[in-house]
């Protein structure tokens, strides 16, 4: 990149000419790489979740007209939520439930919140392959362990949710949240 | 082919000549832009408008896509989604109004290419072709630009594409079933919104693949000069980089300052207010207006009012089109043996008229279809057709230019003389 | 061969056009040059300098929240807000509560998609400020970008709200409001369907104690109806300096790269 300057200047001068010229060049393209990569961060930025979405990465729902034995499928994160009231009956069936009998080993207290057990609130979405589980409806199947019930390929989930029978790996997941008094439950 | 004093590519690095053996891309970059490609050494800053137009093209590209997974081609949330990446999408601000400006920017910047095309006569022999070619990409530019601001949605988005298509309807016999098939319905309506969307995305496409043969082509005869002198000798011409490559980082340099101060401190003021009002099929504007790169055209367009055989709409729209379609005949149309205009002073008094000419034809399109606008535009526009359709063939043929110089060395030896007494 | 279809086609289009000069002259020789009732008596905006003016220009929130105020008080019977949500008026200051409670407020339509039925139900942040029923004359438009969808802006905004006046005495009789509408000569076509809608001293209670003259109503929903026509403003301006600046540093070290390397030629 360097060129003769055709001058008849001393060695040790054209030397130096030399090294000022290619500082400057290369000051010159180095603030054209520094602005290159600074406009790199808007266009990439911009796929990230714009404002509106944000807003919607937490929902507040109110649980006060769910009955024990009931749930209802609300929407978190655009995506079907099961928030289930459970019976006296079906906390004593999830803590009868021996842990090394469970394909995800979870109790019934690790996924509800202290003095709540009766509250479960799950993702409505399979854990094998996306499918949104049967079961939170009335009159909806529950399949044998008597929680939800998976029609795409069989998967059945016990009263706390958990995996027990079918291809599912996991149990149904616990979203974070938060009571933020007895009838509004904060997911997100 | 180049000029056989061109630089060798000798790759040093053992990697780049692995890949230039494989692939020879490195060998073609070096050639076409690189150290290999000697270039005329008297270019002006006239000369950077055609790289910068590459630079706007690529802008474009950038962020239009960028905008194309934000926005919605549908009627009914287009101007929604439009406001969506206004004020939801993370820079999403930015990237409408850097595609909103850098549309203008690029015509600010074709049009100086254009003009600088006119004045040294750049569409003459050897390089007509690359002149049939950039005139192609400046109609395909007209296309996209029209179909782009139709896609927000808005008053003038909408009452725009009323116009413009309506002028299909003019052409006698297949007009109207020609205005019905464009438009997918008898108004512009969502048909009509969602094929503009994908022939908007597609086109500027289409305009890369003609900018690589435009610049290919370029590269057979290599660049004119401002002495319109072609290039004889090796002391005539400079190794693109790092001389030219240095010059349009330059000049690069001052047209962003230009560019980002207009899309960070003036971003609505080449647009119309009109455009942030939803499109209302049921309420036409006060005045209609295209964007003002469409300006001198508008003008041409309403500047016939006069039935004469044809209906006056039919001669406005004959005559729109022609005001382009003329300059693909320039190559033939202009026959004097000189290119320059530096060397023409008959013909370069008529290239400055023609400069005012189109600045007020831009004033008048973009002005009310009234007096004294109306008046205006007519003289004008005899004026742009009498150049180029008469003018420029009499004066190619008769007027006597100035002697040129014997070669670009000489001229840029003149003026090296002239520098040295001013030291 | 060429050039002599070329100039014939250039005068063919010489004649149309002279023939249509020609017409024109003598049409406006005859009724002179058009002449309207909105172009005598019609005004440009007042100067309005607000805290966004310049290239500095910023929000004053305080301003904001007064003009929402406003909004809330005497525009939004009317004119609804669709582009703006009630999370974004987190940058007017209020707090995550505040807005919440602004949400609540309001009465946002909801569509049951399973009966077709669409009911009403208080607002949350993520809704957007809910349209207006309104069944009155005219059309109200909204007022998101109304600042950006006139010529003037902010500037228009605040003149036609001051600039209702008595119809002069030498506007032309068919110029005259008609019933249900009234002269500003700032509005375009000089009689507008709204009635002057800041009438008097007081009639919004601003929280932070500036007194609510008509003019400063004016000027604050002004200022409020700028925010929500373009809340990314302030961001626009703040991130415009650095890059400019950066820019300027950066072409000076071209010029002087290109010198440097120009430097035997010269």
């Amino acid at each position: 990149m360097s060129h003769d300057a055709g001058t008849a200047a001393p060695d040790g001068q054209a030397t130096d000419g030399v090294r000022r010229r290619d500082f400057i060049n290369i000051a010159a393209v180095s603030a054209a790489g520094v602005g290159g990569v600074a406009a790199l961060v808007p266009l990439i930025s911009q796929m990230a979740p714009s404002a509106d979405v944000l807003a919607e990465s937490s929902t507040e729902i109110d649980i006060s007209a769910i009955q024990p034995g009931q749930a209802i499928k609300a929407v978190f994160r655009k995506q079907p939520v099961f928030i289930r009231n459970l019976t006296a009956k079906e906390i004593a069936e999830a803590e009868a439930v021996s842990l090394s009998d469970l394909r995800d080993p979870q109790s019934l207290k690790d996924r509800t919140k202290e003095g709540k057990t009766n509250w479960l609130i799950t993702m409505g979405v399979c854990t094998h392959l996306g499918c949104v589980p049967l079961g939170a409806g009335e009159g909806e199947v529950r399949g044998d362990f008597g929680g939800y019930f998976c029609p795409c390929h069989g998967s059945t989930y016990d009263t706390a949710a958990r995996i027990r029978k079918g291809p599912a790996p996991k149990n149904l997941e616990v979203p974070e949240y938060a009571f933020t008094s007895d009838t509004i439950v904060k997911i997100g | 082919m180049s000029f056989p004093w061109a630089k060798e590519y000798k790759p040093s690095h053992p990697a780049m000549q692995w890949l230039d053996e494989k692939l020879p891309l490195p060998r073609f970059v070096y050639n076409a832009i690189g150290a290999g490609y000697p270039v005329p050494r008297n270019l002006n800053y006239f000369w950077n408008f055609g790289i910068l137009a590459g630079f706007c093209l690529v802008i474009q590209i950038i962020t239009g896509v960028i905008l194309a997974m934000h926005y919605a081609a549908n009627a009914s949330v287009a101007f929604e989604s439009t406001e969506h990446i206004m004020r939801d999408v993370n820079w999403g601000w930015l990237m409408r109004y850097m595609h909103a400006n850098g549309a203008s920017a690029f015509f600010v910047v074709v049009y100086t290419h254009i003009f600088r095309g006119f004045y040294f006569s750049s569409y003459k022999a050897p390089r007509e072709m690359v002149w049939l070619l950039g005139v192609t990409i400046f109609l395909l530019m007209m296309a996209t630009a029209f179909m782009g601001y139709v896609l927000p949605w808005g008053q003038m988005s909408f009452w725009g594409a009323k116009v413009i298509t309506g002028l299909f309807g003019a052409i006698p016999l297949v007009g109207e079933s020609l205005q019905i098939w464009l438009l997918g319905g008898f108004a512009p309506d969502n048909a009509a919104l969602n094929r503009f969307f994908a022939l908007h995305f597609l086109l500027p496409f289409v305009i890369l693949g003609v900018v690589i043969l435009h610049i290919w082509a370029l590269h057979i005869p290599g660049s004119s000069n401002p002495t319109g002198v072609e290039v004889k000798e090796e002391s005539d011409t400079l190794p693109f980089h790092p001389y030219y490559t240095a010059k349009d980082g330059f000049g690069l340099g001052l047209f962003l300052l230009f560019y980002f101060g207009v899309v960070f401190f003036l971003p609505n003021t080449l647009g119309h207010p009109d455009n942030y009002i939803p499109a209302n099929p049921m309420q036409t504007p006060a005045h209609i207006v295209p964007e003002w790169y469409f300006w001198p055209f508008y003008a041409i367009l309403r500047a016939f009012t006069f039935d004469f055989i044809l209906p006056a709409k039919l001669w406005g729209v004959l005559a729109m089109f022609m005001a382009i379609l003329v300059w693909f005949l320039l190559p033939w149309l202009d026959k004097s043996p000189v290119r320059s205009g530096n060397y023409r002073p008959l013909f370069r008094k008529f290239f400055y008229v023609l400069v005012l000419d189109v600045l007020v034809l831009g004033y008048c399109g973009g002005s009310p279809a009234a007096e004294p606008y109306l008046m205006v535009s007519q003289i004008a526009a005899i004026y742009y057709f009498l150049h180029f359709f008469v003018i420029l063939p009499i004066v190619s043929s008769i007027e006597r230019p100035d002697p040129l110089p014997s070669s670009i060395t000489e001229a840029v030896l003149g003026h090296d003389e002239a520098a040295a007494s001013k030291a | 061969m060429i050039r002599i279809f070329s100039i014939l086609a250039g005068l063919a289009f010489t004649l149309v056009l002279a023939l249509s000069f020609i017409d024109e002259a003598v049409m406006t020789a005859k009724d002179g040059l058009p002449h309207t009732v909105e172009a005598q008596f019609h005004k440009h905006p007042k100067e309005l300098s607000l805290s966004t003016s310049g290239a500095f220009g910023h929000f004053d929130r305080q301003q904001l929240q007064r003009g929402f105020a406003v909004y809330q008080n005497v525009c939004q019977g009317c004119h609804a807000l669709k582009y703006v949500a009630f999370r974004d008026l987190k940058a007017l200051g209020y707090s995550d509560a505040e807005v919440k409670a602004i949400a609540k407020n309001a009465q946002v339509p909801a569509y049951n998609a399973a009966t077709g039925e669409v009911k009403t139900h208080p607002g949350l942040a993520t809704d957007h400020f809910p349209p207006v029923v309104y069944g009155g004359k005219g059309n109200p438009p909204d007022l998101s970008l109304i600042t950006k969808a006139r010529h003037g802006g902010a500037a228009y905004v605040y003149s036609l709200l001051t600039g209702y006046e008595a119809v002069p005495a030498n506007l032309p009789k068919d110029a005259r409001p008609a019933d249900g509408l009234y002269y500003n000569p700032y509005f375009a076509n000089l009689n507008i369907a709204m009635p002057a809608p800041l009438t008097g001293e007081g009639q919004v209670t601003y929280s932070d104690g500036t007194k609510a003259t008509v003019d400063q109503m004016a000027q604050d929903v002004a200022a409020f109806l700028e925010w929500t026509a373009e809340p990314k403003l302030d961001k626009r301006k703040q991130t415009g300096w650095p890059v400019l600046g950066f820019l300027l540093f950066a072409t000076v070290l071209a010029y002087m790269a290109k010198r440097t390397v120009w430097a035997d030629q010269h």
